[in-house]
């Protein structure tokens, strides 16, 4: 069943929509969108490296995310604003990244299924390697939930519990870089943020709970993916944009179908 | 053995020292308060005794497995984290829904198990908050300004409760206030903190301390006498200070 192109698309797809979900809710919830978007960016720089270097694309795109995520975690609070920092290291790494990609006159590259995704053209490998990180990251949020949650609701009630909220912090920094490194091949870098964001988004009005939220999240983001890869199927459309177009007019539906029963209220 | 035992600690904040040779010991049963004007590191006290910051100088030491109730200043629970009272009692221990009523039920709010968070009113939270600390029979409360936002009667009840819980349970508590009148009945032993600690000992002691009138006034008939406070006093001089009281 793995022979097929589409199949495997739709099972890159889901993959990151699970693995994104839960951390996508955590996203929301610390307000770390545009750090997830910056870090995302970064990336592009791992993937030129790794092209130049020869060597596995998820490595380098893993290791600049991580180290983009943390420059800006230590360089926070020492005279410059967080979002400062992330515009400043973010399109840095983006522009020189992309500079970087235009020196490798060897190899032809298509750049744009760096920056948007190749999802038709995910092989057997990148699909164990998706799925290989995907479990890695849900297995990682799924063992620090609680301690996740303590510190994202109040960092003093995370210590006197025994929690250090740094460390919690650098976990969820983590996954977020497997998540853009295996996101790359799927929506591409300049989407993987819109795949943290909206699929939790959605969720948000329908969940009592930090765990619904997240899993309607992941129903929300692996009903985009298939559905999204089917739309650009019929109508020949980009595939990483489809997806997120669905994810994006899910949003709009459940908002409007939420504003309306609160209006009923 | 003493549950908390903070020696001689320091704390800054990049140049700014915020503490200066500070002591504090609590020992099981106490109820210890510490009083101080804004800005007098009474939060950052607290934050150095459950290690959210740490000292330039001294050591914090807890009696080892101590089990801490902790009830924040404030807990602000964003629009976008839906999380009902249920979920938020068993945030940081596994507590079976039985138990999870009779906590809320004996903090008076029995009706709110079902309810968001974010939705509560500032009373309600409170309650939720520190029926999530006694879940756990801790062997020391924590609360840091915990009746912010409430009214007279509102936090008269609070503490009225903490004195019941600590009679029940014989549990000790730690807390900061600026509510003066309302926690030295309450109180073993108050600390009034100004960068270090300017004078301790019962209600009574303290309040007829020199140090303690220079920093709050004599406030008469329980009502909070206003003050100015000369937060450069030097310590190399024997009290007391030169700071003006307001009536």
């Amino acid at each position: 069943m793995f022979d097929d192109f589409m199949t495997r698309a739709t099972l890159a797809g889901v993959g990151v929509a699970f693995a994104a979900a839960p951390l996508g809710c955590f996203v929301v919830w610390r307000r770390m969108a545009y750090f997830g978007d910056a870090t995302a960016h970064a990336a592009i720089l791992g993937v030129a490296l790794s092209l130049a270097l020869q060597m596995s694309i998820f490595v380098g795109a893993v290791a600049v995310a991580l180290i983009m995520a943390l420059t800006v975690t230590l360089l926070t609070g020492r005279g410059y604003a967080m979002d400062t920092l992330l515009g400043v290291l973010a399109h840095s790494a983006l522009a020189f990244g992309l500079v970087a990609v235009s020196f490798l006159s060897g190899i032809r590259i298509d750049l744009m299924a760096y920056l948007f995704g190749d999802i038709l053209a995910v092989s057997r490998t990148d699909l164990m390697v998706i799925w290989g990180g995907a479990a890695l990251v849900v297995a990682l949020i799924a063992w620090r939930w609680s301690a996740l949650l303590t510190a994202t609701l109040n960092e003093e009630l995370a210590y006197a519990s025994g929690i250090d909220p740094k460390r919690e912090q650098l976990i969820l920094t983590l996954a977020l870089a497997i998540t853009v490194a295996v996101a790359i091949k799927v929506v591409g870098v300049l989407l993987i943020a819109a795949m943290l964001i909206i699929p939790a988004a959605a969720a948000r009005s329908f969940a009592r709970t930090p765990e619904a939220m997240a899993l309607i999240a992941a129903i929300i983001g692996g009903f985009s993916a298939i559905a999204g890869l089917r739309a650009a199927y019929v109508f020949d459309t980009p595939a990483g944009p489809s997806i997120v177009c669905v994810a994006a007019l899910l949003f709009a539906a459940l908002s409007a179908v939420n504003w309306r029963n609160r209006g009923d209220a | 053995m003493s549950l908390i035992d903070v020696e001689n600690i320091s704390v800054r904040y990049g140049a700014n020292t915020v503490l200066r040779d500070v002591s504090l010991r609590v020992d099981p049963g106490e109820i210890v308060t510490i009083v101080g004007p804004n800005g007098s590191g009474k939060t950052s006290l607290l934050k150095a005794v459950i290690g959210a910051a740490a000292p330039a100088k001294g050591r914090v030491t807890l009696k080892p497995g101590l089990r801490i109730g902790y009830v924040p200043q404030r807990l602000h629970v964003d629009q976008t984290l839906p999380i009902t009272v249920e979920r938020f009692m068993r945030l940081t221990d596994r507590v079976d829904p039985e138990t999870c009523t009779k906590a809320l039920k004996a903090a008076g709010v029995p009706e709110l198990l079902k309810r968001q968070m974010s939705r509560l009113s500032g009373g309600q939270f409170q309650r939720v908050l520190l029926a999530r600390a006694l879940i756990n029979r801790p062997e020391i409360l924590l609360l840091d300004e915990a009746t912010q936002g409430l009214d007279q009667r509102g936090s008269a009840a609070f503490y009225q409760q903490i004195e019941e819980v600590r009679r029940d349970t014989g549990c000790a508590v730690l807390m900061i206030s600026h509510e003066l009148h309302v926690v030295m009945s309450a109180s073993d032993r108050v600390i009034c903190l100004n960068g270090h600690v300017c004078c301790e000992g019962t209600p009574a002691v303290v309040a007829s301390a020199p140090e303690y009138r220079a920093l709050f006034g004599t406030g008469t008939g329980g009502a909070l006498a206003l003050y100015r406070h000369d937060h450069d006093h030097h310590h190399d001089h024997d009290h007391p200070h030169s700071h003006e009281a307001a009536e």
